[in-house]
């Protein structure tokens, strides 16, 4: 079976995820009495999902093809977010609600009287950049690092990624860790001077959201689809074996595990960058599970499935809390296990058995004759 | 270089949790030299096995391989160095197609960032045709591994040691659920292996050992009991003993 390795859904992915956002980015541009316009929060929602298919992508890509079940990953995707949330806070100025030019409102509100260290720089769109990439990065790096090297792997290393989301989050929720304490960072007024609230600026965030999900489509599907992809799938389904061949399993790990968080992390900044707050509770726990019944939904090691299963399950909760807000968690719930038990390769894995199934229907009645052995 | 001794291990010994797995064992193998290692259940044999692969670390003893200290390194590094393993179960990667498993077997790139952008060369599909041909695999290329035969997922290990083009091959009981023809027929294939790399075989099927023709060490309760012929080895009264739980 070549199909494994074939991922040509994730090019039709790509292409229907620029396609769509297109056409809700001009929507948006139309004045509001065109049948076909589109409102600015339809705008934002979108470029909401796409930073979760970020997410579901990274997971998949760890998840999917490495065995490796983040109940973390969602630290990657915040940390990312509060790198771009201090630089957006820093473009604020001096138009924020104590008009301090040089520290941002929560600062004025807590008497600090300068800067901490670590927000040096983070007025720099360069800088801001790099710490959106370096910060998570370094952190799974270091984490994958010991895990790896140790041997930790399974269940056990599950609970540590959820342990190391979790103690993020309290950490966060102190105000004197200096990043807004459980307000996190919001307010935001404009990005390389667009002005946030534009429609302008929210429609090209909405394609630049697009663009950067699909080239990291593109992107993990070459990771994945040659001969390191193969050892992925050897890593993930006999890793000793791996070793007596004379690989290294824990550097292959940790070379997917750090790209994965760069793309989370990738992911939360456009977040921050359309919802327009980024506060603790991005680290919450429940966060990463999420994503995790994303990729299921939609199925898992499959690339594209992650980000169909990001849009589709996030649309349902969209429409689901307007309509039954107190019913959503048992509908999510309830979507994993009819996940588990009936599509065990998710949406994805279901379309693919249709298709061969039609295609299949001749070459079935005349195989066995020639196929004894 | 026959003569000198290419595999040696000297009074290693292991404990687990107080129950001592191998006991001031020493063993040494020839280079171009083929054994099996026979004994009754929790005789060591699979111990033996990590110990020189890297899986176990021995508490003291000397492990030497090619002029190597095997004590110091990894399964990775001592893999490098030239010693292929084939596990009892038969391990494969069973969602790769059967190529693909031999492709990475293949003694040469095993940086994960050298992999990132190697395509495979003419000169590796030569080889893996090689290999396909030697294991009979040729017909099932493209099937996914894990849909081959018991006995063909044993080949198909076999063909991944000799990818990796070891100097000595360490075979844990290859012919366990085959047939008689393809327990002779391993028996053919590892006697031809044996031309040019060196092979340690731990089995129980004396008639298989019987079909090797080769050295026999008999190992009990963590030790070498018995070692020769296998003519000689079975006749020896402690063996027969052993194998008859006196």
């Amino acid at each position: 079976m070549t199909g494994e390795f074939a991922f040509r859904g994730v090019v039709r992915t790509a292409a229907a995820v620029l396609v769509v956002a297109a056409l809700l980015a001009l929507g948006s541009l139309l004045p509001a009495s065109n049948p076909l316009s589109v409102s600015p929060f339809v705008v934002t929602l979108a470029g909401k999902y796409l930073a979760y298919a970020m997410l579901a992508l990274a997971v998949d890509l760890v998840w999917g093809f490495v065995g490796i079940l983040t109940l973390g990953h969602a630290a990657f995707f915040a940390l990312g977010g509060y790198a771009m949330g201090m630089y957006l806070v820093r473009e604020i100025g001096a138009r924020g609600v104590y008009g301090n030019p040089d520290l941002p409102d929560f600062m004025v509100f807590l008497s600090w009287k300068s800067l901490p260290w670590y927000w040096w720089g983070s007025d720099h769109v360069l800088v801001a950049a790099v710490l959106v990439l370096a910060v998570p990065g370094a952190l799974a790096a270091l984490f994958g690092w010991l895990a790896f090297r140790s041997r930790v792997g399974g269940v056990y290393l599950s609970i540590i990624t959820q342990a190391l989301t979790y103690a993020l989050m309290l950490a966060f929720f102190q105000n004197g860790l200096g990043f807004g304490g459980n307000n996190g960072l919001t307010d935001f007024k404009d990005v390389l001077g667009f002005d946030l609230h534009q429609p302008g600026t929210r429609a090209g965030l909405l394609i630049i959201s697009a663009l950067v999900l699909a080239g990291a489509m593109l992107a993990t599907r070459a990771l994945v689809g040659g001969r390191f992809g193969r050892l992925l799938i050897a890593v993930r389904d006999a890793q000793s074996r791996t070793r007596f061949l004379g690989y290294r399993p824990d550097q292959v790990k940790l070379l997917v595990w750090v790209a994965s968080a760069l793309i989370a992390a990738v992911g939360g900044a456009l977040y921050v960058l359309q919802v327009g707050i980024i506060n603790p509770g991005e680290f919450a726990p429940a966060n990463s599970i999420e994503s995790v019944i994303w990729v299921a939904v939609g199925g898992r090691g499959t690339l594209s499935g992650a980000v169909i299963g990001a849009v589709l399950v996030n649309l349902g909760k969209t429409l689901f809390t307007a309509w039954l807000p107190e019913l959503w968690l048992y509908g999510l719930g309830a979507l994993f296990i009819a996940t588990t038990l009936f599509l065990p390769q998710g949406l994805v894995g279901l379309g693919r058995h249709i298709n061969r199934r039609r295609d299949e229907v001749t070459p079935e009645v005349t195989r066995p004759a020639g196929d004894a052995a | 270089m026959s003569g000198e001794a290419l595999l040696e291990l000297r009074g290693v010994s292991v404990t687990f949790d107080g129950f001592r797995a191998i006991n001031d064992l020493s063993l040494s193998l020839r280079q171009g030299e083929m054994r099996a290692i026979v004994g009754p259940n929790g005789a060591g044999k699979t111990t033996m096995m990590d110990i020189i692969t890297g899986k176990t670390r021995p508490d003291t003893g000397v492990v030497r391989f090619a002029g190597h200290d095997l004590t110091k390194r990894d399964e990775a590094a001592i893999a490098r160095l030239g010693i292929g393993r084939k596990f009892q179960k038969p391990t494969v990667f069973e969602a790769l197609s059967v190529r693909d498993n031999l492709l990475l077997s293949l003694k040469g790139l095993r940086s994960p960032f050298a992999l990132l952008l190697a395509r495979e060369t003419a000169e590796e599909a030569g080889r893996i045709d090689a290999l396909l041909g030697i294991t009979r695999l040729a017909p099932h290329a493209r099937v996914q591994a894990g849909g081959l035969s018991h006995g063909q997922k044993q080949w198909l290990e076999i063909g991944m040691l000799l990818g990796q083009e070891p100097q000595l091959l360490l075979v844990d009981e290859p012919v366990a659920g085959m047939t008689d023809a393809e327990t002779m027929a391993t028996a053919d294939l590892l006697r031809d292996i044996n031309r040019t790399r060196s092979v340690v075989v731990v089995e129980h099927d004396m008639e298989f050992v019987r079909a090797l023709g080769v050295g026999v060490t008999v190992l009990h309760e963590g030790s070498v009991l018995a070692e020769g012929a296998l003519e000689a080895v079975s006749a020896d009264p402690r063996v027969i003993d052993v194998y008859l739980g006196r």
